[in-house]
C-alpha cells in the first residue's frame, strides 16, 4: 500500500525537499523512495549537509600550501608545525539551536567540534568561540542568551579538560532574534598518526562507540539549520540535542587509545543526521558500501522506528571500522573507558547502503546518489537597493568631549572587557597556555619543541554588512594581525560563513562578495583554507543577520618565550605606531555605530599590500625582542588601542600625535594594519628600518594623556578600568 | 619519590598533576579501578569532574576501588593532596573535615589567585616562610569551604587551616578565606587552588612548585630517619 500522491507531497515538503528533488530521488532510485529513505535523502540533500548553495563558491577558496596535511572534505583541516607534529582544527556553527535552548544548543556545538578534531586522531588542546548577540541594553532576550550560551560553552568545555583559551563577541541589532554561536576546536596529534574517515576493506566491522541512540535532536539538521527561524521555534525544542560532556571525555581518550594502537581503520563522528550522513561519508569516501543492522544499534527507549535511529542526533557516538581479529580488542578498550559500543553492521563492496532490522530491509540506497548527487545551486546575487539594516539606536551625543567618547566607547558592548565572559572559562587545563585571554592579541599555547601555536578567531559583521568585498578581507587580515602581536605566522585558516537566506538575491550577493574577498586576502597572505563551516537561513521576522564570515587562523612561532603582549610593560619605554599612513575613516566604526549613523555603503580605502607588510614586520618585530608589547588598532581606533594596552600593563602613558585636522577621525577611525608597539629607543629604531614608524610617546605614570594638537585627552587609568571593567559585567549580574 | 596521580574517568587535570609531580621526582598514574597503589610514597587526587559530578563532585568518585587504597594509605600516614575535585573528593571521603558548596557568585571562575600560607608547617608547606604569598590559579564552580563553626575553631587551633586567599581576594565565598586544609595529623591536604598549574613562570607563575619540592623534602627527611 503507498500513500497518496498528496500525502506524499506533503511528506516530504516537510522534510525540506523541493518537488524536483523528489524526483530526482525517484529517478535515481527508480522507484519511490520508503520512510526511512525518504528521512535519509531529506537530511543528506539539506543545506546543512549538502552546502548545496555554497559548494559552488567555496571552490573559489585556496586550500593548497606547504604546510597542509589535510584540506576541506575531512572532519577536520590540519597544517604541519614541525617536529613531526600536526594541528587539526575547525570552527562549526551551532546558531539556531543555541537560539532555541542557549546552554545545550552552545555546549553540544562545542562538542560536536571536539569530536570532529578527534576524530581524525588529534587530541583537542584548544577551544575558542564567536559569539553575536542583540544589543544587551535593549534587550534581555540577548543578555538571557548571552549569558546560558556561555554557561554551555564553559560547561562542556571545562568539564571535558580542554581549555578555551580565546574567542571575540559582538552585540549588533540584527542579531536580535538568530544569535551565532560558532566554536573552533585545535587539536594536535603526530603527523603519521591523522586518520581519514573513508572506510575501507569489504567485510571490516562497523563499531558505534559511546552513547547509545535515543529520540533527541531528531530532524535537527533539516528542520533547525536550514529554514529561517520563526515564532514557533518553542515547539522545535525537542529537536536541539543534549550534551554529556563527561560521555564525551571517555569516548575521547577511549578513542585515541584505539587510535595509539593502531586498532581503527576509520573513524567517523556522528553529526547532524546522526548514523546517517557518518555512515553514508564514509562509505562514499571509501567507495565502498556498507550493511547497518538496526537491531544491534543500543537505543535509549523501546518502539523506536527504524527512520528515527538512522537520523538521530544523540550526542557524544563515533562510528569506527575496525577489522575482523581486532573487534575483541576494540570492545576491551572500549569496556575498560565504560564506553558503550556495539558491532552494528559491516562494509560492503558495491556502493550501497542498506539497512537492516534484523532480517527485514528497511532501506537500500545508492551511497553516491545520497552523498555526491544532490543538486548544486547557483546563486543570483545582486547588491540591494539599500540597506537591509536599519540605523543603529543613537547612543552618544553628537558634542561629546573626545574625553567623554573615549570612556563611552570602552564602555560600550563591543568593546568592553570580556572578563565576565571569559573568566568562565578553564584556560588553562593541560598545561600549554602562555597567553591567556587579555594578555596578548592572540592566545598563545607551548608546543613540545620550545615553539608555541597562535590562535584567534574574528569577523565584525557590521563592517562585512558595510561592504562584504572588503570587511571579510578586513576579517582575515585582522586575524592575521592579531597573530603578528604574538609573534607568529599563519599556517592555516579555517572560517564560517553565517548568512541569511542565499535564495534572496542580496543575501546571494553579499555571500559571493565576501567568499571573493576571504579567496583575495588568502591568496595574498598564502594562507590556505584548511576547512570550514556555512551557516545559511539566519534570519528572523526583522530580517536577516549581519553577513559574518567568521575566521579562526593557526599560526606558529619559534621560540614561545618570546610571544607578544600587548599591554605595556616597562615605565619609560618609547610608544610608537606602526603601520601604513593612510587615514583612518569613522565610515563602519564603533563611533559612528554610538553616533547611530546608518552603515555606509563602503568602507575606508587602504593599500592591502602596505598592511600585509606592516603585519609581517610587526611580527617579525615581536620576534627579534624589538618590541615588549604590541597590540593591533582595531575597532574603536588609536585611543581605544591605547587606552587597552595601558589596562593591558596596568601602567599609563603620555601620547603626542602632532596636528590633525579631524581629530575624532585619527583617534577613534578604523582600518586594518595599524599597531600600537612599545619598546626601548634601540628597539624600536631596528624596527624603523623595516617597516614605518610613528614614535608617539613614552609609557609610564597612572594616566593616559594623548594630545592631538589643538585638543588633548587625559584620563587616569582607574577611571579607564572602571568603564572598560563594567561595560559587560552590567549585563551579566 | 614517587607519587601517583589518581585517574578516575572524567578526571582532566591528571596529565598536569604528573607533569608537576615529575619535576620533583618519579610520577606515575593510578588507575581508578585498581586497589594497587604501586608502592607511590605520596598520592595526588587531581582536579576534573570526576564520575562527571554526577550527584555532587566527588560523590561518586569516594566510592571507587582507589580511594580504599588511598584511605588506607592516608591512615598510614602517606601523604595525599587533594586538589580542586581531589579536595572534593577528600571531604566526600572523610578524610578532610568541612564540604566545599557552590561559588557565591554560583558560576564557574578562573583566576590567577594570591594565596597566604597560615601554616608552614605541613609536609606539603615546608618550603614555604610563614605567611609568604604564592600566586595560583583557581578553576572551579563548587569551591566555597564551610565546616561548622566549632569544627573551624578546631582547625584553626590545630593549625589544620594551611592556605587562605588573600584579603580581598576570595573567590568563592569561603569562611574564613579558606583556600586550603590538612587533616588532624597533617598528613592529607585539600586545596581549592591548582599548584600543578602553577610550576613554570612562562605560562604564569611557578609558585606552586614549592608544595611539590615540600612534599619531596619531606618524604627524603622521613627516608632519611627511617
Amino acid at each position: 500500500m503507498s500513500p497518496s500522491p498528496t500525502a506524499t507531497r506533503a511528506a516530504y515538503r516537510e522534510l525540506g525537499l523541493t518537488d524536483s528533488e523528489y524526483e530526482l530521488i525517484c529517478a535515481k532510485l527508480g522507484r519511490e523512495p520508503n520512510g526511512v529513505e525518504l528521512a535519509m535523502f531529506s537530511l543528506m540533500w539539506s543545506e546543512h549537509c549538502a552546502y548545496k548553495h555554497s559548494r559552488k563558491l567555496l571552490g573559489r577558496l585556496p586550500t593548497e600550501g606547504r604546510h597542509v596535511v589535510m584540506g576541506p572534505g575531512e572532519n577536520a583541516g590540519a597544517v604541519d608545525v614541525g617536529g613531526d607534529l600536526a594541528v587539526a582544527f575547525k570552527v562549526e556553527s551551532h546558531n539556531h539551536p543555541s537560539a532555541v535552548e542557549p546552554f545545550q544548543g552552545a555546549a553540544t556545538g562545542v562538542g560536536g567540534i571536539l569530536r570532529d578534531v578527534f576524530a581524525i586522531g588529534a587530541r583537542p588542546i584548544a577551544v575558542l568561540d564567536s559569539l553575536r548577540f542583540g544589543e544587551p541594553a535593549a534587550s534581555a532576550r540577548s543578555r538571557f542568551l548571552l549569558d546560558r550560551a556561555v554557561a554551555g560553552i564553559g560547561h562542556y568545555g571545562n568539564s571535558i579538560g580542554v581549555p578555551t583559551v580565546g574567542g571575540e563577541v559582538y552585540f549588533e541589532a540584527p542579531y536580535e532574534q538568530n544569535c551565532l554561536v560558532n566554536a573552533m576546536c585545535v587539536g594536535v596529534a603526530p603527523r603519521e598518526r591523522l586518520v581519514r574517515s573513508a572506510a575501507a576493506g569489504p567485510g571490516n566491522v562497523l563499531v558505534l562507540m559511546g552513547a547509545s541512540t535515543g529520540r533527541d535532536g531528531i530532524g535537527g539538521a533539516s528542520v533547525l539549520a536550514s529554514a529561517e527561524l520563526d515564532e514557533a521555534d518553542e515547539a522545535k525544542r525537542p529537536s536541539v540535542q543534549i550534551g554529556d560532556p563527561f560521555e564525551e571525555k571517555k569516548l575521547l581518550e577511549c578513542c585515541l587509545e584505539l587510535l595509539e594502537r593502531g586498532a581503527l581503520v576509520a573513524l567517523q563522528d556522528l553529526g547532524a543526521a546522526g548514523l546517517t550522513s557518518s555512515s553514508a561519508e564514509m562509505a562514499s569516501k571509501g567507495g565502498v558500501g556498507l550493511e547497518i543492522d538496526l537491531a544491534r544499534v543500543p537505543v535509549r527507549e523501546p518502539g523506536m522506528e527504524p527512520f528515527e535511529i538512522m537520523v538521530s542526533e544523540s550526542q557524544e557516538r563515533m562510528l569506527g571500522v575496525v577489522e575482523p581479529a581486532r573487534v575483541d580488542e576494540v570492545m576491551a578498550v572500549c569496556a575498560r573507558w565504560e564506553v558503550g559500543a556495539a558491532a552494528i553492521g559491516e562494509v560492503t563492496s558495491g556502493g550501497r547502503l542498506r539497512v537492516r532490522r534484523g532480517d527485514e530491509v528497511v532501506g537500500d540506497l545508492p551511497v553516491a546518489a545520497l552523498v555526491d548527487e544532490c543538486p548544486l545551486y547557483d546563486l543570483a546575487p545582486e547588491p540591494p537597493a539599500s540597506s537591509p539594516y536599519p540605523a543603529p539606536a543613537a547612543t552618544l551625543d553628537e558634542d561629546a568631549s573626545l574625553r567623554d567618547v573615549l570612556l563611552a566607547l570602552l564602555a560600550s558592548p563591543n568593546l568592553a572587557s570580556r572578563r565576565p565572559l571569559f573568566e568562565r572559562y578553564d584556560c588553562l587545563v593541560q598545561s600549554r597556555t602562555v597567553r591567556r585571554p587579555a594578555q596578548s592579541d592572540a592566545a598563545v599555547l607551548a608546543l613540545p619543541d620550545a615553539g608555541g601555536l597562535a590562535l584567534s578567531i574574528d569577523g565584525n559583521g557590521r563592517r562585512v554588512a558595510c561592504d562584504p568585498y572588503r570587511g571579510t578581507v578586513e576579517a582575515v587580515l585582522e586575524c592575521a594581525a592579531n597573530l603578528a602581536c604574538a609573534g607568529a605566522e599563519p599556517l592555516g585558516l579555517t572560517n564560517c560563513l553565517n548568512f541569511g537566506n542565499p535564495e534572496k538575491p542580496h543575501i546571494a550577493w553579499q555571500l559571493e562578495r565576501a567568499v571573493a574577498g576571504m579567496a583575495d586576502v588568502c591568496r595574498a597572505l598564502d594562507v590556505p583554507v584548511v576547512g570550514g563551516n556555512v551557516s545559511l537561513y539566519n534570519e528572523g521576522v526583522e530580517g536577516p543577520i549581519d553577513p559574518t564570515p567568521v575566521v579562526g587562523m593557526v599560526g606558529r612561532l619559534p621560540d614561545v618565550a618570546r610571544a607578544g603582549r600587548l599591554g605595556f610593560v616597562r615605565e619609560g619605554d618609547g610608544v610608537a605606531l606602526v603601520g601604513p599612513p593612510y587615514p583612518p575613516s569613522l565610515a563602519g566604526s564603533e563611533l559612528a555605530k554610538l553616533r547611530g549613523e546608518p552603515l555606509p555603503d563602503h568602507l575606508g580605502e587602504w593599500d592591502l599590500e602596505a598592511v600585509i607588510d606592516a603585519i609581517a614586520a610587526v611580527a617579525e618585530a615581536v620576534r627579534e625582542g624589538w618590541v615588549v608589547s604590541a597590540h593591533d588598532v582595531a575597532e574603536g581606533g588609536l585611543a581605544v588601542a591605547l587606552a587597552e594596552c595601558c589596562l593591558g600593563g596596568g601602567i599609563g602613558a603620555q601620547i603626542d600625535t602632532g596636528r590633525a585636522d579631524d581629530p575624532l577621525a585619527l583617534l577613534f577611525g578604523e582600518g586594518p594594519g595599524r599597531f600600537v608597539v612599545s619598546g626601548s629607543a634601540d628597539g624600536l629604531e631596528a624596527l624603523s628600518r623595516r617597516v614605518e614608524v610613528l614614535p608617539c610617546g613614552t609609557v609610564g605614570g597612572q594616566r593616559l594623556s594623548i594630545g592631538v594638537e589643538p585638543a588633548q585627552v587625559d584620563v587616569l587609568l582607574d577611571d579607564l578600568r572602571q568603564v572598560h571593567e563594567g561595560g559587560l559585567a552590567a549585563f551579566m549580574a | 619519590m614517587k607519587t601517583g596521580i589518581v585517574r578516575f574517568p572524567g578526571s582532566c587535570d591528571e596529565v598536569d598533576a604528573l607533569e608537576a609531580a615529575s619535576r620533583v621526582g618519579e610520577a606515575v598514574l593510578l588507575w581508578h579501578a585498581d586497589r594497587d597503589l604501586q608502592g607511590v610514597d605520596a598520592v595526588v587526587v587531581p582536579g576534573g569532574f570526576s564520575y562527571g559530578d554526577y550527584l555532587r563532585p566527588g560523590a561518586i568518585a569516594r566510592f571507587s576501588p582507589v580511594m580504599e587504597a588511598v584511605a588506607a594509605f592516608a591512615a598510614e600516614g602517606g601523604l595525599v593532596l587533594g586538589i580542586c575535585n581531589g579536595f572534593q573528593v577528600l571531604c566526600e571521603a572523610g578524610l578532610l573535615p568541612g564540604a566545599l558548596l557552590p561559588n557565591t557568585g554560583l558560576r564557574f571562575v578562573c583566576r590567577q589567585v594570591e594565596c597566604v600560607v597560615v601554616n608552614e608547617r605541613t609536609p606539603f608547606t615546608r618550603g614555604c616562610g610563614a605567611a609568604e604569598r604564592l600566586s595560583v590559579p583557581i578553576k572551579h564552580t563548587t569551591g566555597r569551604y564551610h565546616a561548622p563553626e566549632v569544627v573551624l575553631e578546631g582547625m584553626e587551633a590545630h593549625g589544620q587551616i594551611v592556605l587562605r586567599y588573600a584579603p580581598g581576594r576570595n573567590p568563592n565565598g569561603s569562611e574564613r578565606d579558606i583556600a586550603g586544609v590538612c587533616s588532624e595529623q597533617g598528613n592529607v591536604l585539600g586545596l581549592m587552588p591548582h599548584p600543578e598549574h602553577a610550576v613554570d613562570v612562562l605560562r604564569g607563575s611557578d609558585d606552586g612548585l614549592r608544595l611539590f619540592a615540600s612534599m619531596r623534602e619531606h618524604v627524603d627527611a622521613a627516608r632519611a630517619v627511617a
